[in-house]
């Protein structure tokens, strides 16, 4: 926060009121009234994301239920070059969605309308507002579901998970978004509509489609998806095995893979972790356990007993202290329940908690996880750690008191070092969250000025004006200048040998 | 960040002076595509000097290896921990180069289970037209972290920037697979491949060839858990009458279709073109006026390849055809009399709701290149 207002200066409030009367009367014209919002009691609720720490009041939000009525916003703001914040249904953790003072939030919330589902293709076409778990819902009676599985899918919409390639516990065998979405119709910041890859296995020209997956609602405005359905596996085990000891149970997980074997979802706890879900869940945590991993396996009666053997097998030799195999439907969702609940039951033991994620080489699992521990005593404050561990992917959940600045200020720092400690490991700072603002400094560490510069170059490829998402995702050069000043003054310069701009 | 490599350095000075003297530059490996996309008469990049496996660990599920590097010995390196590309690119060649197969964007038969090249790209290192060596991405497969450059790389063929190194994902090699074989028609083909394809069946690829008309042969391959062969191949061959391969004949098979190695790939007539025509699930049998009688459909259905007259008028036809049912169509190969000079791919302005992407496109190309250097126009 600090360090945004050191790179804009707070804007003359005047300018505000007058632009915010120019943008509402263009808008009225083409919206009903329910659908244009800009008094603050009604655009309060749109101040931030699922990232409450970065909050901003936006000069009005846009509820457009038609993806003419989008077209035509974009095209107004374009003319009047008024930066656009595309929202879905504002889960995102990393503020992505998080207003411009001087710009429109457009919420794609409404709409939310399951267009067409062919169970002869495996396909369904969706409005960018449609929940992701509400896609596997309407075609369960067909034996089918929508696979990406993000924590958040209950709430969070497709056209979000689109804009953050969102992934879930079961990517490891599944794919993220980003495999299971054929085609993304949009409107680019200048009002014109295009599609975006195709219902064939290809489409001409450049692979657009996958440049716009992930991007952060900064290339273009999602209108509709079409998603690749898959048929549901006839059953599910999970096997839940101890370690007494982290670094056996990150070697386990590099076993499983060599082994030759995907498991449906590879997940893993942390002792500080189990003990915090425990209490909250009953599911029958080892609590002396270093580490718990979960490993499932899915598909027909006789794969599952195959792999599950397989597993175990893997399992024992990697020293595993203890192996639980689910017997029925209602053990594994037990087993699951802790790991499901983790975020909560972090808001339980503490005020607040800071959900990170980074994503490092699997065979780097314990070395980070032991440099956090070094981290919590640096900083003094607590974290839990729950990973995918099949693809690298952590979740650390810092816990603070945000009642007290100078506490979320350490826990922003500790943040930050465990991104970098990420970068060393050979990984990235964001792996499903997105960049956002919350990571925007963190770019700097990760990328050099070519390719920073590169990005900048995709983004106006789109959006040469830069009006759509535009303080998102990408740091501009005088950021990351900024960025590297203050990590120098403070003492602790990351990375020496990078070039610094 | 990289130590100055001669090889690098090498490339920087021909993609440089090139810009300088406003030429352009087309990037070549083994060679063996050369005849893909459109043709041109630029001096060649060779990217073979830049050869080698950089990084693999197969509990990690990634190799990194140099663009120039024969894709060969990265299938040899796989082989020996029991790893696949599952997507199963075509060689067409012994000199096929990693470098080569990524520009090309190509999959095989695997391709309908596995997904495309460009899924399995975690990252890569390239040079712009502006010489500038970038990283994008990276060696893990969850990785939100700026925009995912490097999945724009797979099928551009070498008209954004010069690939040098790739992270590509692997996956184990599946614990058993069957071939099953069975005479059925081209409808019942693409019907039943679809509705298979919707139920927990472990359906890795399949293959129709046949009269487009009439009968043909549908070879279909399972991979999956041993348990989970075991229990499907009797419920297929119960449901068309099918019989199972032996696994010698199969492998060739999969491999000759793979590498464009079966008769209706080989013969080609002087003034035919080989159509790959990418489509919709949806698509029923097409016919094509002057197409040979036999085709292949490979993807259940998504790919079809016709070999048919090369002229304008035909080439036309297709396209229109192609495109009112939701795919496009690409002149693959050429006869030895068809005009060269014909444009071999539908462009992004004759599909509907793609013409404002031609800017876009443009404007991307112009961003990494603004010189022009590798806009070749190979891939329009």
């Amino acid at each position: 926060m600090i360090l945004m207002n050191m790179v804009t200066p707070p804007p003359d409030i005047a300018a505000i009121s007058a632009l915010q009367s120019k943008l509402v009367s263009a808008l009225r014209p083409i919206l009903p009234e329910h659908a244009l919002l800009w008094e603050p009691e009604d655009t309060i609720p749109y101040e931030c994301d699922g990232l409450a720490a970065y909050k901003r009041m936006p000069l009005a939000v846009a509820l457009p239920e038609t993806e003419e009525q989008v077209a035509q916003i974009l095209k107004i703001c374009f003319a009047m070059k008024i930066p656009v914040v595309p929202r879905g249904s504002g889960t995102g953790l990393s503020g992505g969605a998080m207003p411009i003072s001087q710009g429109l939030v457009l919420s794609l919330a409404k709409l939310k309308k399951i267009l067409s589902i062919d169970p002869f293709t495996r396909t369904a076409v969706v409005q960018p507002g449609v929940r992701n778990l509400a896609i596997s819902e309407a075609v369960s009676h067909l034996g089918l579901y929508y696979a990406p599985d993000p924590s958040s899918q209950i709430a969070c919409s497709i056209g979000g998970n689109v804009n953050e390639n969102s992934g879930g516990v079961h990517c490891l065998k599944y794919g993220l978004t980003l495999h299971n979405v054929l085609r993304v119709r949009g409107v680019l910041m200048n009002g014109e509509i295009v599609e975006f890859g195709s219902l064939a296995p290809d489409a001409p020209g450049l692979d657009l489609l996958a440049i716009v997956l992930g991007s952060e609602g900064m290339l273009a405005v999602v209108t509709e998806v079409t998603v690749k359905l898959v048929a549901k596996p006839k059953m599910a085990r999970v096997i839940m095995a101890s370690f007494d000891d982290i670094e056996k149970g990150g070697n386990a997980v590099a076993a499983i893979i060599a082994a030759g074997i995907i498991p449906a979802g590879l997940e893993m706890m942390d002792q500080a972790t189990t003990r915090a879900v425990e209490e909250f869940v009953n599911a029958g945590y080892d609590l002396e356990a270093a580490a718990i991993l979960l490993c499932e396996s899915d598909g027909t009666p006789e794969e599952v007993a195959e792999e599950i053997e397989r597993m175990t097998k893997v399992l024992e030799q990697s020293g595993a202290s203890g192996i639980q195999i689910s017997k029925d439907e209602a053990e594994r969702l037990k087993f699951w329940s802790g790991r499901k609940n983790a975020f909560p039951a972090a808001g339980r033991i503490a005020a607040d908690y800071y959900c990170m994620d980074g994503t490092i080489p699997r065979r780097h699992i314990a070395t980070l996880l032991k440099r956090i521990q070094g981290m919590e005593k640096k900083y003094g404050l607590g974290c839990l750690n729950v990973f995918h561990a099949g693809d690298g992917n952590m979740h650390p959940l810092i816990l603070f008191n945000g009642a007290d600045v100078e506490e979320w200020h350490r826990a922003e720092e500790f943040g930050t070092e465990i991104l970098e400690a990420c970068v060393e490991l050979g990984g990235t700072i964001t792996g499903e969250h997105g960049v956002g603002i919350e990571k925007i400094n963190s770019m700097c560490i990760q990328f050099g000025e070519g390719e920073r510069e590169s990005f900048w170059g995709v983004k106006s490829a789109f959006d040469p004006e830069k009006l759509l998402n535009p303080d998102k995702g990408i740091p501009t050069l005088s950021r990351c200048a900024e960025y590297g000043r203050m990590r120098i003054s403070g003492g602790k310069l990351p990375h020496p040998e990078l070039e610094r701009f | 960040m990289n130590a100055a490599n001669p090889i690098i350095e090498a490339f920087r000075e021909q993609i440089l002076s090139a810009a300088k003297n406003q030429t352009k530059l087309s990037i070549e490996g083994g060679g063996t595509k050369s005849w893909y996309g459109n043709p041109n008469a630029h001096p060649k990049l060779d990217t073979r000097p830049y050869s080698g496996i950089l990084e693999y660990q197969p509990e990690e599920l990634v190799i990194t290896a140099c663009a120039g590097t024969p894709l060969k010995e990265i299938e040899a390196a796989l082989k020996e921990k029991n790893q696949i590309l599952a997507f199963e690119p075509p060689n067409f060649g012994e000199q096929a180069t990693f470098g080569g197969a990524i520009a090309a964007g190509l999959a095989g038969p695997g391709r309908i289970s596995a997904g495309n090249f460009r899924d399995f790209v975690l990252g890569t290192r390239m040079m712009d037209g502006k010489g500038q060596d970038l990283s994008f991405g990276g060696q893990v497969m969850k990785n939100v972290a700026g925009y995912d450059v490097s999945r724009l790389l797979p099928g551009s063929m070498g008209t954004l920037s010069l690939l040098l190194e790739a992270s590509v994902k692997v996956l184990p090699r599946p614990a058993a697979t069957a071939t099953l074989r069975c005479q059925i028609s081209q409808e019942k083909a693409l019907r039943v491949l679809n509705e298979w394809a919707g139920q927990p069946l472990p359906l890795s690829a399949s293959c129709w060839i046949g009269d487009s008309n009439g009968e043909g042969q549908l070879s279909i391959r399972l991979a999956g858990a041993v348990a989970a062969i075991k229990a499907a191949v009797p419920l297929i061959n119960s449901l068309v009458n099918a019989s199972e391969v032996d696994p010698q004949s199969a492998e060739t098979f999969w491999n000759d279709l793979r590498e464009h190695k079966l008769p209706l790939f080989e013969n080609l007539g002087a003034n035919q073109t080989l159509y790959r025509l990418a489509l919709p699930a949806t698509c029923g049998p097409l016919s094509i006026p002057g197409s040979d009688k036999e085709i292949i459909l490979e993807w259940h259905g998504q790919q079809r390849w016709i070999k048919a007259p090369g002229d304008e008028a035909t080439f036309n036809l297709i396209k229109q055809l192609a495109s009112s049912h939701g795919g496009h169509v690409t002149r693959f190969k050429q006869g030895a009399n068809v005009n060269p000079a014909f444009q071999r791919f539908t462009l992004l302005s004759e599909q509907t709701h793609s013409q404002a992407l031609e800017l876009v496109q443009e404007r991307l190309r112009s961003a990494f290149d603004p010189a022009g250097v590798f806009s070749t126009n190979r891939l329009p």
